[in-house]
């Protein structure tokens, strides 16, 4: 096929591309199961241990909503259960990032156009990128599969782990390459592909929290859902990847469609004129800055909203569970009464939500990279713009934008907990506190993102790895009974549990002065250094 | 009259890389100036120090009288600049990125705008990822030629612009320097140079090799001369000062010394010259002659 020639040239230009990246990735996404598998072992030794998890695990919705239902006690069924889930999402969204790195932001660029004109088929960076991807998704499958059965765990389960992780991998190569058709940009194919894997998750979550009855449909309609839904370890149902494949044949299918009927470089949806003269708003960095920050900052708090919605609702669940079982209630009311469990619950999920918001801080403090690295910063820098204005432009994002989302978040969690139990008034500034009081944590990694992208922007995207750092130690750090302290690396560590315990003024402060030093080391070093960097 | 750019001994390294190894340029007030140099000598090095951007790592620099490093933003509201490679926001339109780069310097001049607009045949509506690489540079020149500055730095401004559009640069180039506008034109496009330019410095790994007014350049260098005579060309093999002598019947082809031309002129003479050919070395020639000298001499 001649839309295919010149392939096997670009799938070794990707995979020198990405000679780090993508091993880290599968390292990663490979180990962390069968560590927590591991970990699990030296931890839950006996059967009666397990069960005693198990029952915790199965009567509290949150532990449902966010990672899925657990079918099975065994060290294989609380590993796929604890990893399947979160895992896939994260498998999704790495997935999804590589396929349009490869293709949109190739054409963005201009750099398709070069390879197109050697002896490049049309269908050629598509199939590339594709191959690639699946190909780490293929090794991820084998690590985890090899790893568990290293571990003693059953053949069938550790093959449909790894399998799964790699039939997600695929899934979402679809939707990635799908999401590249659509428009001429980059950023915006990357919101579209991550939207439908944070789809896919939500429609997962209801389904999961409904359990048997009523909506619990929706997490067949979810490729992240269908991994619980194989069941390793619990009766692996195999016919599941029949649907993977499906949705995989098809999402691939309409994708090369639109891309032979499309010129390079376009998108389906065409671009639009704008205006021609700029509005009175974008006179300044700080204008600039909101244009370039503001659908993002938008989108983001949308989401969270969202989640802070469906949380709200699930914080409920937990009473009507209580009340469904009164041994249970009994034991609760003992412990403090369900506000207690309620107010932990919530506790939680501010967590969650205030990792997701340190996300969003990165990404808009990492803006100034972006924007340095196209040179576009340069632009700007030329004109009689101090540097320490055009770097707080973007900065104010980074600090401000949390507060919103949290607001926003914790605000609708809280309201919508108290519409259900009849008392909007008081539940929602509990809730919105409790989120509020993440933010000197989410605040210290604002700082060091900027301390990093100040001082040695070479390095500015070890941020990330910092995130994914805390992520580990606050979502495992616990269950895997970490030492503490490797615990207290965590600035989220240090964030009191509101509303489940008081307020500590302490730690609060020594957050803030941290993470006010990092954003001035950091502004600091950008003032004094060459940009572009060398 | 005061010098807009006055640079001696600059120096900057990469790591271990000088890019900049001891540069000179000196560009006066009101002066079309052309900054040559092959890809990696230094231009953009250079213009970044100007623009405060890059850090000086020895040498003076001066700029419209101040400091480039510590005083950028006052300088900046008297500047304009057109990167060599234009990158827009994406999302934003070319009209959007003009008022905005106008209004952060300080103003616009709407008529030139206008002017600008029509002359480049720019459409101000299209966003950023659509223009190719000559309309991202025309929005530049636009923004930076309709701004209300005293100099103008640009670096190789038309690299991507058709011909039609260069002559357009070209004739709003002459209006500026009528008006007294300072400008700094790095450029490969030497015939830009030798349409523009009062002055040029050529710049080879970091330094400048040559300075001066096209003539003053010209001088040193050599003149091409063709000549049909009718008798045997062999004595103006011994003429000091003729390079490249090419005898073909009567034809002969030579290039001969500034200062040697009187001589060889007397020395064609009595061989009766039917016609004679001789033009100035082009600033093509000029810069040719002393890169590959340079790189000979390695």
């Amino acid at each position: 096929m001649k839309s295919l020639s010149g392939t096997g040239a670009l799938i070794r230009l990707f995979l020198r591309l990405d000679r780090v990246r993508l091993p880290v990735w599968a390292l990663v996404l490979g180990i962390v199961p069968v560590g927590t598998a591991s970990a699990f072992q030296g931890l839950y030794t006996t059967e009666a241990s397990r069960l005693e998890l198990a029952a915790t695990v199965t009567s509290n919705p949150a532990f449902t909503a966010l990672l899925g239902p657990m079918y099975d006690p065994s060290i294989g069924g609380l590993t796929a259960w604890r990893i399947g889930t979160l895992g896939s999402f994260i498998v999704a969204l790495m997935t999804v990032l590589t396929m349009i790195r490869h293709t949109r932001d190739d054409e963005e660029t201009g750099r398709r156009e070069l390879m197109g004109s050697t002896v490049v088929g049309r269908q050629a960076p598509l199939a590339a990128a594709m191959t690639v991807t699946i190909a780490t998704g293929v090794i991820i499958g084998i690590i985890i599969t090899m790893g568990l059965v290293g571990l003693g765990l059953p053949l069938e389960g550790s093959m449909a782990f790894g399998a799964g992780f790699t039939a997600v991998t695929v899934s979402f190569a679809a939707v990635g390459a799908f999401a590249a058709q659509l428009t001429q940009a980059g950023s915006t194919a990357r919101g579209v592909g991550v939207g439908i894997a944070g789809l896919f998750f939500v429609l997962r979550m209801a389904g999961d929290v409904a359990g048997s009855d009523g909506l619990g449909w929706l997490s067949w309609l979810s490729p992240i859902g269908w991994f619980s839904r194989l069941r390793p370890f619990a009766g692996e149902r195999w016919w599941v990847f029949a649907l993977w494949i499906g949705f995989s044949v098809a999402v691939t299918s309409i994708a090369v469609l639109v891309q032979s009927r499309r010129d390079v470089g376009e998108g389906a949806l065409p671009p639009r004129p704008g205006p021609a003269r700029a509005g009175a708003g974008l006179g300044s960095t700080t204008g600039l800055a909101w244009r370039l920050q503001r659908g993002s900052l938008i989108g983001w708090t949308a989401g969270l909203g969202v989640l802070g919605i469906i949380y709200g609702a699930a914080g409920d669940s937990i009473g009507e569970m209580l009340a469904d079982n009164p041994q249970l209630a009994e034991i609760f009311e003992q412990m403090g009464g369900t506000q207690t469990i309620t107010d932990t619950f919530f506790a939680a999920a501010v967590g969650i939500i205030a990792i997701v918001a340190s996300a969003y801080s990165i990404r808009s403090v990492l803006k100034l990279k972006t924007e340095e690295d196209s040179l576009r910063s340069e632009l700007v820098l030329a004109t009689a713009t101090p540097r320490s204005r055009y770097a707080w432009s973007h900065l104010v994002y980074g600090l401000a934008g949390p507060v919103v989302i949290l607001g926003v978040a914790g605000a609708l969690a809280g309201a919508t907990y108290g519409a259900i139990v009849g008392d909007v008034a008081g539940e929602t500034p509990r809730v919105l506190a409790a989120a509020m009081s993440q933010l000197p944590a989410v605040w210290v990694l604002t700082g060091a993102t900027m301390a990093l992208y100040g001082a040695f922007p070479r390095l500015a995207s070890l941020s990330w790895g910092v995130l994914a750092f805390c992520l580990i130690l606050g979502q495992l750090g616990q269950i895997l009974q970490f030492p503490q302290w490797s615990l207290n690396l965590s600035p989220f560590t240090h964030t009191p549990m509101i509303p489940a315990e008081d307020f500590v003024a302490m730690p609060f402060a020594i957050l803030l002065a941290l993470a006010a030093g990092l954003v001035a080391a950091g502004m600091a070093g950008f003032r004094a250094r060459d940009t572009p960097y060398s | 009259m005061s010098n807009a750019i006055s640079i001696s001994g600059l120096e900057k390294h990469f790591g271990h890389v000088a890019a900049l190894d001891g540069l000179d340029l000196e560009v006066a007030t009101g002066e079309v100036h052309g900054f040559l140099g092959p890809n990696g000598a230094g231009k953009t090095t250079t213009i970044r120090v100007l623009l405060g951007l890059l850090r000086s790592d020895g040498g003076d620099v001066s700029l419209l009288g101040g400091d480039p490093w510590s005083q950028a933003t006052e300088l900046h509201r008297r500047l304009a600049y057109v990167p060599g490679d234009v990158s827009l926001w994406p999302n934003l339109t070319g009209g959007e990125v003009i008022d905005l780069l106008g209004r952060l310097r300080g103003g616009l001049d709407e008529g030139k705008r206008a002017d600008l607009l029509e002359r480049f045949d720019l459409d101000p509506t299209k966003k950023g990822r659509t223009y190719s690489k000559g309309n991202r540079q025309k929005v530049a020149l636009v923004a930076a030629l309709s701004s209300n500055v005293e100099l103008l730095i640009l670096d190789e401004p038309t690299a991507g612009l058709d011909p039609l559009m260069e002559a357009q640069f070209r004739s709003a180039i002459e209006e500026d320097r009528e008006k007294g506008r300072t400008v700094l034109l790095a450029s490969h496009i030497l015939a830009e140079v030798e349409a523009l330019c009062d002055r040029v410095s050529i710049v080879r790994k970091g330094r400048t090799v040559e300075s001066g007014t096209l003539d003053q350049l010209r001088h040193l260098t050599r003149t091409t001369v063709i000549a049909d005579v009718t008798a045997d060309p062999a004595p103006l093999r011994s003429l000091r000062g003729v390079h490249g002598l090419k005898v073909q019947d009567h034809r002969v082809e030579l290039e001969v010394d500034g200062d040697r031309m009187a001589e060889l002129m007397s020395s064609l003479a009595p061989l009766g010259v039917r016609t004679l050919v001789s033009h100035p070395p082009t600033l093509e020639e000029l810069f040719m002659r002393h890169y590959q000298d340079g790189e000979n001499r390695e």
